[in-house]
């Protein structure tokens, strides 16, 4: 792979894996399949130990100002990198999209700069695969059948497009099922579930319903908040179906089964 | 008949608590949204700019209300000089005070209606009742909202939650046709005739606007089923009440919002009737034409820069089909005639005072699927998050828990070592919680742990492995 990326002229790029602070905390495998992929492409990894939470609760919970202290926070440790790589896209979205419209809201320019700055190389982790480094094939061997969700930050914010399913047609062994009304939200939300709990438990109940309709071992997102989400369901009616984020199936390798 | 009834000003929560009970409406409206939004889909992806033609409409709205009071001007006085009179209400009872000293004025006893939000904002047909005044809905969803007794659940089709066995049903009984089968036409034409009547004798109509153009003074409806054409023309008075935001300054600038609506809404490519009127003529249509402009709380919306956006909805009612909250908790639990994802932001700005609509701005998941629907891009989960904004800061006491906890994990986040004892200290609360590698229960938490597990802090943290292998 890496005489690959050097043959299509791909540099060594200096990224700043943003992880998220529920990856980094209950998912930290994620984490790893992360800097294995992205080093295996040539890049060069730095996980920046600054970094904690980019204030998406507090935004979503009408925190605002707690959320733009945060955010600021933010901007300042991830600046040196040339890409911030990140497996959550509600967590990019955040960086990419509000904390420009926090700039906004809070008329504060110095920090409106610096967001643009940033956001402008911000990516999400398929997104920078198949974007930026081009490749969408990265010899991963996952012998399973899985189904894909479309998370809403994924589908509706960052508009992925095919980007993830791309990859996963790519790895070999894997056996992909469409479930009816994949881009359909599994009701997280943050405190959604929790304020609202029968609506959530609602929208939960019908997408393990959809995802228990085809016959699959696995469920694939590429957030592991809505998979803790949907992941969490399941298991609470002891379903056989797990959940995975995309960057563990990408980061299987044949050799290593 | 509601399971909600619109005066229980009780939680969201609460209210879907009840709605998510009613599998039959459930059904209903799963079935009936699947429909519309496959038929829009169709005609949607058959216009290359369908984009461009969303952002030209979003332009066109953001431009009207920067000018409205000059426009809301020029509406006036074109409107005088067709023949028509103009009236202003600062509020709902304002208007609903007019309309009923018009209708009084007339001597009906009856008033016939176009299906309208905003004179169900007004809560038009309750005044005019105590008046002894029957407002007579001659939209076929209203009629049989109105008939049934029941509560609206769609900005669009009021009665989108009912199949057609229980329409037959309502029927058969109100209309006494025991003969009556579910077969849609039937049923229409069983409708048809029932209202045949009341056209005929009715003095009086009332209706709301989806446009009026200020350079004629004209004013417009879109439907599709023709009943409003009939009120249009027949009744010798004719009582229009609009929200002041509908004013769009020409012709020209009418064109995009007429080509996204039909097509948004019943995924039509037109709908097969839109009547324009200025002012009165003689010997044709309604010798009295009055438009009563309603502010209601709309110009506090304007001043906010955010969430001014609110009032560029043509209500085309998409938000509310492809919403997969509204989807399973119906319209009434949003217990006001605005329902779904616009209701959520609409009805909290327009009702300050109401507190149970404070919920509302929290009854979703931020999606954002409505954004990605809305045919004039209306960013509805950020002014949904700016709702919240606004509410968290005014929510004084109320809110002291949730401000402790935020704040409290605000600051554990603004310093590394901070955010290291965080994990730490979660990673020993658990200890008792933990099965294996997943919380089943955890006290204080049990609105999630009711129909979730949650995997459990890792032993080692990702930024634990980093250390001890990459750094
Ligand atoms: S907010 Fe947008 S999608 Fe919803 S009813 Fe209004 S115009 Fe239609």
């Amino acid at each position: 792979m890496q005489v690959l990326c050097a043959e299509l002229g791909i540099q060594i790029v200096k990224v700043g894996l943003f992880l998220a602070c529920f990856n980094e905390s209950l998912f930290p495998e994620t984490g790893k399949s992360v800097v294995k992929i992205l080093e295996q492409l040539n890049c060069e990894v730095d996980f920046p130990l600054a970094q904690t939470c980019c204030g998406q609760l507090q935004y979503n919970s009408g925190f605002q100002e707690h959320t733009l202290a945060l955010a600021r926070r933010f901007v300042d440790i991830f600046a040196p990198y040339d890409a911030v790589v990140s497996p959550s896209s509600s967590c990019t979205h955040m960086v990419k999209e509000v904390f420009l419209q926090l700039a906004e809201d809070f008329n504060d320019h110095d920090f409106e700069l610096k967001v643009r700055n940033l956001a402008q190389k911000t990516w999400e982790f398929t997104e920078f695969l198949v974007d930026k480094l081009k490749v969408t094939k990265l010899g991963a061997y996952y012998p399973h059948t899985v189904t894909y969700h479309a998370t809403c930050s994924s589908s509706l914010g960052l508009k992925l497009d095919d980007r993830p399913l791309r990859l996963l047609k790519q790895v070999e062994g894997l056996e992909l099922v469409e479930m009816e009304s994949a881009n359909e939200c599994c009701g997280f939300g943050g405190t959604f579930a929790v304020k609202n709990k029968e609506v959530s438990t609602a929208m939960l109940q019908d997408k393990i319903a959809a995802i228990e309709a085809v016959d699959v071992k696995y469920c694939v997102a590429v957030d592991n908040s809505c998979l803790m989400h949907i992941g969490g369901g399941l298991s609470k009616k002891n379903s056989e179906i797990e959940v995975i984020h995309l960057a563990d199936i990408l980061a299987s390798r044949k050799e290593e089964i | 008949m509601p399971v909600v009834e619109r005066g229980e000003k009780i939680a969201f929560k609460n209210a879907a608590e009840r709605t998510l009970q009613d599998g039959q409406m459930r059904r209903n409206l799963r079935h009936a949204t699947t429909v519309i939004r496959g038929k829009r889909e169709i005609v949607v992806n058959e216009i290359d700019d369908w984009q461009e033609l969303r952002e030209q409409a979003k332009q066109i709205k953001t431009k009207a209300l920067k000018n409205l009071p000059r426009l809301l001007e020029q509406l006036e006085e074109n409107v005088k000089k067709a023949g028509g009179q103009v009236h202003w209400a600062r509020d709902a009872d304002e208007a609903s005070d007019i309309v009923k000293q018009l209708a009084k004025q007339s001597g009906a006893q009856e008033v016939v209606k176009i299906k309208s939000m905003t004179t169900e904002e007004i809560n038009l047909n309750r005044v005019l009742a105590d008046e002894g005044i029957q407002a007579i809905e001659t939209d076929l969803a209203e009629l049989i909202i109105q008939l049934g007794n029941d509560e609206s659940t769609h900005i669009v089709v009021p009665s989108v939650h009912w199949n057609r066995d229980q329409i037959r049903e309502l029927f058969v009984r109100e209309f006494n046709q025991p003969e009556l089968t579910n077969n849609p036409p039937e049923l229409a034409n069983a409708a048809r005739a029932y209202l045949r009547r009341k056209f005929l004798t009715a003095k009086v109509a009332v209706s709301g606007a989806n446009f009026a153009v200020a350079e004629t003074g004209s004013v417009g409806i879109v439907e599709s089923e023709g009943n409003g054409r009939m009120c249009l023309t027949l009744p010798e008075t004719l009582i229009s009440v609009m929200g002041i935001e509908k004013v769009i300054p020409t012709w020209e600038e009418l064109s995009p919002i007429l080509e996204l609506l039909p097509r948004s809404a019943t995924g039509e490519r037109m709908n097969p009737y839109t009547s324009i009127w200025s002012g009165t003529r003689e010997n044709d249509g309604p010798k009295n034409f009055h438009l009563v402009l309603l502010d209601n709380g709309r110009t506090d919306i304007l001043k906010d820069s955010v969430a001014r956006e609110t009032l560029h909805c043509i209500r085309c009612g998409a938000c509310l089909n492809i919403c997969p909250v509204y989807r399973r908790t119906g319209g009434q639990a949003y217990q006001s005639p605005y329902s779904g994802p616009i209701g959520a932001i609409f009805s909290p700005q327009i009702w300050r005072s109401e507190r149970h609509f404070a919920h509302l701005p929290f009854a979703s998941s931020l999606c954002g699927a409505c954004a990605d629907v809305c045919p004039v891009k209306i960013p509805i989960p950020r002014i949904l998050t700016q709702l919240r904004y606004r509410m968290k800061r005014q929510s004084g006491q109320a809110g002291f828990f949730e401000r402790f906890a935020i704040g409290l994990v605000t600051w554990f986040f603004m310093r590394e070592q901070r955010f290291a004892w965080l994990l730490k200290l979660a990673k020993f609360g658990q200890v008792p919680f933990k099965r294996k590698d997943k919380l089943a229960s955890v006290p204080l938490m049990g609105a999630w742990f009711e129909a979730r597990d949650l995997p459990a802090v890792a032993d080692e943290t990702f930024r634990d492995w980093w250390k001890k292998n990459k750094s």
